[in-house]
């Protein structure tokens, strides 16, 4: 009896779940289509701030490979041991971008117009958990002016949500990921911050393998995405490559 | 129980007595008529009125997000006399007010056609006009509806998620309220603060309840 539920559960095929920081989305969609056509399997993405993902992963969600946007948040996975030790890696870079509306006329040019009267109100990701406001927040802790620029803060979950009320001109700037700033025309970035000068604040996207049913097809795939097909994705999108 | 929850209860206590306070007169008026009128359109009318009711509250605020966005026809207008609504106290009110108004016109309306009309044609032989009517006659003996409408419209509010997290979006201490404080503290890894304001929260809905109870059982 068992050996039949085996045999039929095996010959269903493998269907990947995989959480991926916001930021990360569009390349994935991307590369899972690829996928799909190369192995023939399935990938399922669940996007969301990467700290939300790893609340749902810690919490037991079906999720069989975690594409995080900080090691602080693959840390949250790897502590509650749900990760197939030994398959943590580096993926990708990225860096961070202050970016206004296309059309803005605000004088934006360095970090410290942010305390000053060209910004009323800035989009960030959650500055406490979300990767992005994470990232932006040390970066601004760094050049003393956080506790100026903090009350401006508009909070939101993922970085996408923060590019979008840019995007729609619902505040003056935000700070997101460069990659976000390429993929949407109706942004300009004002101020960029290179992760070369600024190491403290380089992006890192780190990928594991969870663990449960899939481990040897997401194993599979996560060396899939560290292949040259992907890389080329993630290039084009204007991700870094370690 | 800190400091920062009771601020946030303080906070949507006073947002939603706000709203509620602000959406009484389009309520009963509203109420008003539904009840007593007859117009062609009624029914579509009638429709519109209950549509934040059925709604996803989501949907509201993102029409609530465009209409006052920047770029939005009311936030334009807005904008251009110096008025910022979108992620600020005042979309906090708006949303509650939106999302609350159907079920207050909803109650007020049951008030006023429970009142006998007989009542209202007895002031009007009298010589009262219409406005007078409605303010002798009909809102007094209709005011347990327009209570209870009151106090549902305000718990309504006070739990108000989904239209609130859209336009006026979850800053610490600007805008936000109980039930969307709940949601991000515990997003942010911070859930046994999380703890201290369903707790408030079960207070309040208590009292509510208590007191919608308490107004029934008072007039009858």
């Amino acid at each position: 009896m068992l050996h039949l539920i085996l045999a039929l559960a095996l010959a269903q095929p493998v269907r990947l779940v995989v959480s991926v920081a916001a930021s990360m989305h569009d390349a994935l969609v991307e590369i899972a289509e690829q996928y799909k056509t190369a192995a023939g399997i399935t990938i399922d993405l669940n996007t969301g701030g990467s700290n939300t993902l790893a609340r749902q992963i810690v919490e037991g969600a079906p999720a069989d490979l975690f594409l995080s946007a900080d090691d602080l948040q693959m840390d949250v996975a790897a502590k509650a041991d749900r990760l197939v030790p030994g398959t943590r890696v580096h993926l990708v870079t990225n860096e961070l971008v202050v970016i206004v509306p296309a059309d803005s006329t605000r004088r934006l040019v360095s970090p410290v117009d942010l305390a000053g009267p060209a910004v009323a109100r800035l989009a960030m990701g959650e500055p406490s958990s979300v990767p992005a406001g994470v990232y932006g927040r040390k970066w601004l802790e760094r050049l003393n002016l956080w506790t100026m620029v903090s009350p401006k803060v508009v909070p939101f979950p993922t970085v996408l949500a923060a590019l979008s009320a840019v995007d729609a001109g619902r505040v003056d700037a935000g700070i997101v990921y460069r990659t976000d700033a390429i993929a949407r025309p109706q942004v300009k970035v004002a101020i960029a911050v290179p992760a070369a000068a600024n190491p403290d604040v380089a992006v890192v996207y780190p990928a594991a393998v969870i663990r449960g049913a899939h481990e040897p097809a997401a194993r599979a795939f996560l060396a899939y995405l560290q292949g040259p097909q992907a890389r080329a994705v993630f290039a084009r999108k204007g991700f870094g490559l370690p | 129980m800190t400091a920062e929850t009771w601020a946030i209860a303080r906070f949507t206590v006073l947002m939603a007595f706000t709203a509620t306070l602000l959406v009484l007169p389009p309520a009963i008026a509203t109420g008003w008529v539904l009840a007593r009128k007859r117009f062609p359109g009624k029914a579509l009318f009638e429709t519109v009125v209950s549509l934040p009711l059925v709604l996803p509250p989501v949907a509201s605020g993102l029409v609530l997000l465009w209409l006052f966005g920047r770029r939005g026809p009311l936030g334009r207008a807005l904008d251009a006399i110096g008025i910022e609504v979108v992620f600020t106290w005042k979309a906090v009110v708006i949303a509650m007010m939106v999302i609350s108004f159907p079920l207050v016109a909803r109650s007020v309306r049951a008030g006023i056609e429970q009142v006998d009309q007989r009542y209202e044609g007895i002031a009007a032989t009298l010589g009262a006009g219409s406005f007078r009517i409605l303010t002798a006659v009909t809102l007094p003996l209709a005011m347990r509806g327009i209570i209870a409408g009151a106090i549902l419209g305000f718990s309504r509010a006070l739990g108000e998620f989904g239209a609130t997290i859209m336009v006026a979006g979850a800053i610490p201490g600007r805008t936000q309220t109980l039930a969307v404080g709940i949601y991000t503290l515990v997003e942010t890894g911070r859930e046994e603060l999380a703890w201290g304001l369903v707790l408030i929260a079960a207070l309040l809905a208590f009292a509510a309840i208590y007191l919608s109870n308490w107004v029934s059982r008072s007039a009858t």
